[in-house]
């Protein structure tokens, strides 16, 4: 007779319980979405007597109820808005020599558009009925808007791009000087400050 | 030459499965660590709308607000308009301001004055109710507020 082998355990069952488990946690578990547009809403005290802001350092973002874009007083499609806005915000539009005069612009100048970014307000205007959808995807794109150009500047100076710097600080990856990168995105977002205004949304009628 | 005669003729090896179990256990151990427990039950309906230019949401200074329109379940009680979810139950826009502090107790003491509210709404819901909670949130003085969406993007699709 042959050496006797030892039993083997039988391991068939083994993938049947594997997989129960994983059905299990398949079901009763989500992929969690963390991650989202941020922004800061306006403190609630009444304002005396608003800033004065020239016709030409607003650029008027309208969404009517049925989602359709009016910018600037001229229908618009979702997909230029962003090159819109980059466009207006980077115009530089002030005279050379003025104090206002922004060098790192690299628009097309035009007097009739924005003066310099700090000056720059983007305001957008919801109907109450516009779908949410396209409330987000109009914020996306005014947030694209400044994210190229903050990247630009911030690939120009630091020689990396202001949404990574961003991420990695945020991801906690970044085991540089924290203080020196905080510094470095604050340059950056005075450079293009976030001038989002968002009025009243209209009601039906008004 | 004895080896190739011992060979029973005509009948399949079996295929050995030895491997499956840790194959699958695999897969089970990815599923454990990417994803989370569902903690929430939600009462509307929430499908995020598509965004890309995204930031991350700092999870233990958040406050989570749900709004849609009542999920299939519930819409025979409730009906089809958009309502608002705090925890587990419907809250209305009046009865916002309570719900949310008592949402914001619930935080660790040192991080309450940090809050991040976390608005999940579904991407069908009118931008009207958007706006009232966005009014109560100004008046609550809870200013910090984070749109979360789902990766991808609108335009195109």
């Amino acid at each position: 007779m042959a050496r006797r082998a030892t039993p083997e355990v039988n391991a068939g069952s083994m993938a049947d319980i594997a997989f129960l488990l994983l059905i299990f946690f398949l079901v009763t578990t989500t992929i969690e979405k963390d991650k989202g547009i941020a922004r800061q809403l306006p403190p609630n005290d009444e304002v005396t007597d608003p800033p004065i802001i020239k016709q030409k350092n607003l650029f008027v973002v309208n969404v009517n109820k049925n989602d359709q874009l009016l910018v600037e007083e001229k229908l618009m499609e979702l997909k230029d808005l962003r090159q819109a806005a980059i466009e207006f915000l980077d115009n530089g539009g002030a005279p050379a020599g003025s104090p206002e005069r922004c060098n790192h612009c690299k628009g097309k100048r035009l007097p009739e558009s924005s003066d310099n970014p700090d000056k720059a307000v983007i305001s957008v205007q919801n109907h109450r009925l516009t779908s949410y959808k396209m409330y987000i995807s109009v914020q996306n794109e005014l947030v694209a808007a400044y994210n190229f150009l903050r990247n630009r500047e911030s690939q120009r100076l630091y020689g990396w791009e202001f949404t990574a710097m961003k991420k990695d600080l945020g991801e906690g990856n970044y085991h540089g000087n924290i203080e020196a990168l905080e510094t470095k995105l604050q340059n950056i977002q005075g450079l293009f400050p976030l001038k989002l205004s968002e009025a009243e949304p209209k009601k039906s009628g008004q | 030459m004895s080896k190739f005669t011992k060979k029973k003729s005509g009948e399949l090896p079996a295929v050995n499965t030895a491997s499956l179990p840790d194959i699958v256990f695999m897969l089970l151990f990815f599923f454990m660590v990417v994803t989370v427990l569902r903690n929430n039950n939600l009462l509307v309906k929430n499908e995020l709308p598509k965004a890309d230019q995204v930031e991350k949401l700092k999870k233990d200074r958040s406050v989570y607000i749900f709004a849609g329109k009542p999920s299939a379940r519930y819409q025979d009680k409730y009906g089809k308009e958009g309502k608002i979810q705090i925890g587990d139950k419907y809250t209305d826009v009046s009865n916002l301001k309570s719900a949310l502090t008592e949402a914001r107790a619930k935080l660790l003491p040192e991080l309450q004055d940090k809050v991040m509210v976390a608005l999940k709404v579904d991407k069908e819901t009118k931008t009207g109710l958007v706006t009232d909670i966005k009014q109560e949130l100004r008046d609550l003085n809870m200013l910090k507020l984070i749109y979360i969406t789902a990766p991808g993007t609108e335009i195109g699709n």
